[in-house]
């Protein structure tokens, strides 16, 4: 029935017998990296349209990995997730503004740690509001989808005008720290320094969740309660308490999220969330609810396919994503990789 | 009384306030014009009459189908922009309102079929995600295929000669009002909105709506009964934005004029959710009251912030706070209140028995 699970310790005297790992997602991405090359028809463009998207799709996916782990565990998707989005941007302000004389001086490790403080403080505020959200807001409403959906909506709306309270309602410039600015050029190909930080940044958070949920106990508590939540309350765990932690990490990512997106726009507004969201439910689709693999390769594709759909047909760049989605869910209804029961 | 009665479908607002408050509104939006000669006042009732029926026709979906949907505006703006950018393209004319309006509704029920048959298969989040996804791309293309739609900045256009305020019915005036094109314009953009709003209370009262409410309530158990979930969903889903798309034609004949902010941004998605839940899911009279609550609010309510939050200099948070920009804030905790503890919001509190 669920053929396209993996699990994790595949043989080593386990009765089931190992399903086999499902390569075709896998392949997709960079199959549809190199059929665009011929039609993008110039090598350095497209190279920088790939690290472009790649870097994008880093992106939405630490945005993304938290609202689709969530999802999976506890059946909560969380309308208000943009907003922390947004919480997380403007929580970065509070570092990266007064310490302008370490984003501005030319010191690579100046700037670094100046960024790293930023996504620490945007991360810690983030988890608080994702705590707060969890108790006064979700809490109340598991399993009622019809008023989660409104009532994480009506979350959304008061966090966002809180932040017009705490940080008045014009748009804050959040200007790159001075040694990620501009490109690396090597011959004609021209890589932006920022999306290398942003490529980087995304693989160290996707390798460390599939370390934690691959090779800790926690994380297969959450991969067991995925799959079987009321089987793993009564072994004795309490998935409520598990629910929390994933709802807060998940908060936290969307903060970090919300820093690197914003010092890639580099204008901050309350509603930088919300826009971004849209990306994010279109990925967390199509990589199959509850998927983090899935949400990691649905994030790429995505990015990508906008990326190129931007440079070949400017005007189709937002509907490309819709096109994909449809693309992929008449391929694989339930998204990239099922999870099983959803 | 037995003319009302099927007038309205035997679905009578019970309670003694209630039945005051929404006779009240009627005779309110009908003698405006004449009562408060102002055009801050007539475009308020204008935008009250269209926001009743947009609201209405969303509580179809979510409050009795239970389905959530967030493409609801994109309808409303496929109506105003057909109709509007056919008077634009066509000159003012009967004939091009009704080809735009006649493209307009093609193109929703197409869209809406397609959207419902292949998302309301699934379950509710679903649904709302796709239709979210769709609308915001729709709002994009909107405002980029400027060559044709105007781009962010909308389109004027004209409107037919009898709608146009230099028009005289006659000659005279009436109670100290002249006749004119506006006027003319209110009576129609009231009396279609009556007949839309009867037409949803006839709806929602018929069997289908009775097979609906089954729907919300149990799924699983109304598709064991043997009716088709899908059809019965996607079959609401298309009513409701043909309707959606008749207001939005109305609200471009009014405005006279089209264009992404008023019709087709995320603002008037929010505040359509909030009047639906305020006013009371699941009772079209809650549209109303929600209506004229909400808009009035939105018109008069945020001077009077303005006002207090003047006031507070010398606490410069208190005065951040209640700013009138902030007032979606309020309404935003009002609205959370609501799902939480007034579920069926203030014309389930005025009715007093709960069904």
């Amino acid at each position: 029935m669920n053929d396209e699970f993996v699990p994790a310790q595949q043989g080593k005297g386990a009765a089931i017998p190992a399903a086999a790992l499902d390569y075709a997602p896998l392949v997709l991405v960079p199959a549809v990296a190199i059929a665009m090359l011929p039609l993008v028809g110039s090598f350095p463009t497209w190279v920088t349209l790939t690290v472009a998207g790649l870097a994008m799709g880093m992106m939405i996916f630490i945005m993304a990995s938290g609202l689709t782990l969530v999802f999976g565990l506890m059946d909560v998707l969380n309308f208000g997730h943009g907003a922390f989005v947004s919480v997380g941007a403007f929580a970065a302000t509070l570092v990266l503004l007064p310490l302008g004389d370490w984003t501005q001086a030319d010191s690579l490790a100046l700037n670094l740690s100046a960024v790293g403080l930023a996504i620490v403080v945007a991360m810690v505020a983030t988890a608080a509001v994702g705590w707060v959200f969890e108790r006064l807001i979700v809490r109340r409403v598991y399993g009622q989808h019809l008023r989660q959906i409104l009532v994480t909506m009506g979350g959304a709306i008061v966090t966002e005008q809180m932040i017009h309270v705490i940080w008045g309602a014009e748009q804050i410039p959040l200007p790159l720290p001075k040694a990620l600015r501009g490109a690396f050029v090597m011959g004609d190909v021209a890589i932006e320094k920022y999306r290398l930080l942003a490529v980087a940044v995304g693989l160290v958070v996707f390798a460390t969740m599939f370390l934690v949920l691959n090779r800790t106990r926690i994380g297969l508590l959450i991969r067991a309660g995925v799959e079987n939540g009321p089987m793993v309350e009564a072994l004795g765990y309490r998935i409520r308490r598990l629910f929390v932690g994933v709802f807060v990490a998940g908060s936290a990512l969307a903060g970090l999220g919300g820093v690197l997106w914003g010092l890639y726009r580099e204008t901050l507004t309350a509603s930088m969330g919300g826009e971004i969201v849209v990306m994010v439910f279109i990925v967390i689709i199509i990589g199959g609810l509850g998927s983090v693999g899935g949400c990691f390769l649905g994030a790429l594709l995505t990015a990508l396919v906008a990326n190129y759909a931007g440079f070949l047909a400017p005007k189709l760049a937002l509907a490309s994503n819709i096109l994909l989605m449809v693309a992929i869910l008449l391929w694989r209804p339930a998204g990239l990789y099922a999870v099983a029961r959803r | 009384m037995r003319v009302i009665r099927s007038l309205l479908s035997d679905d009578v607002p019970r309670g003694r306030l209630l039945v005051a408050l929404l006779a009240a509104i009627l005779v309110g939006l009908a003698v405006v014009p004449f009562v408060a000669g102002g055009a801050r006042a007539l475009n308020t009732a204008a935008t009250i009459c269209v926001f009743i029926v947009l609201v209405a026709s969303y509580d179809l979906l979510l409050g009795y189908a239970g389905i959530v949907s967030f493409a609801h505006t994109m309808f409303y703006g496929i109506g105003a922009y057909g109709v509007g950018l056919a008077l634009g393209a066509m000159g003012p004319t009967w004939w091009a309102v009704f080809t735009g309006l006649a493209t307009a509704l093609t193109v929703t029920l197409v869209l809406a079929l397609v959207i419902g048959l292949v998302s309301l298969r699934v379950r509710a989040l679903f649904f709302a995600m796709i239709t979210l996804a769709v609308a915001s791309a729709f709002s994009v293309l909107a405002s980029q295929l400027s060559d044709f739609t105007g781009g962010e900045d909308g389109r004027n256009f004209r409107v037919p000669e009898v709608l146009q305020p230099g028009y005289r019915l006659i000659e005279s005036e009436i109670f100290g009002r002249a006749i004119d094109g506006r006027l003319l314009t209110y009576y129609l953009v009231l009396a279609v909105s009556v007949v839309l709003f009867l037409f949803l209370l006839r709806v929602v009262n018929s069997q289908f709506g009775r097979v609906l409410q089954a729907i919300r309530e149990n799924d699983f158990r109304a598709e064991a009964l043997g009716y088709r979930t899908v059809v019965y969903r996607t079959l609401a889903n298309c009513i409701a934005a043909l309707v959606a798309t008749l207001a939005g034609a109305l609200m471009a004949l009014w405005l006279r004029y089209v264009g992404p902010k008023t019709v087709l941004s995320f603002e008037v998605m929010t505040d359509i959710l909030l009047i639906v839940v305020i006013g009371g899911m699941g009772r079209m009279y809650g549209a109303v009251i929600g209506s004229v609550l909400f808009i009035l609010a939105q018109n008069y309510l945020q001077l009077g912030m303005g006002r207090a939050a003047a006031q507070l200099v010398d606490w410069p948070w208190l005065a951040r706070v209640i700013h009138p920009d902030r007032w979606m804030l309020w309404m935003g905790i009002l609205f959370i209140a609501c799902v939480y503890y007034f579920p069926t919001g203030i014309v389930g509190k005025l009715r007093g028995t709960a069904r």
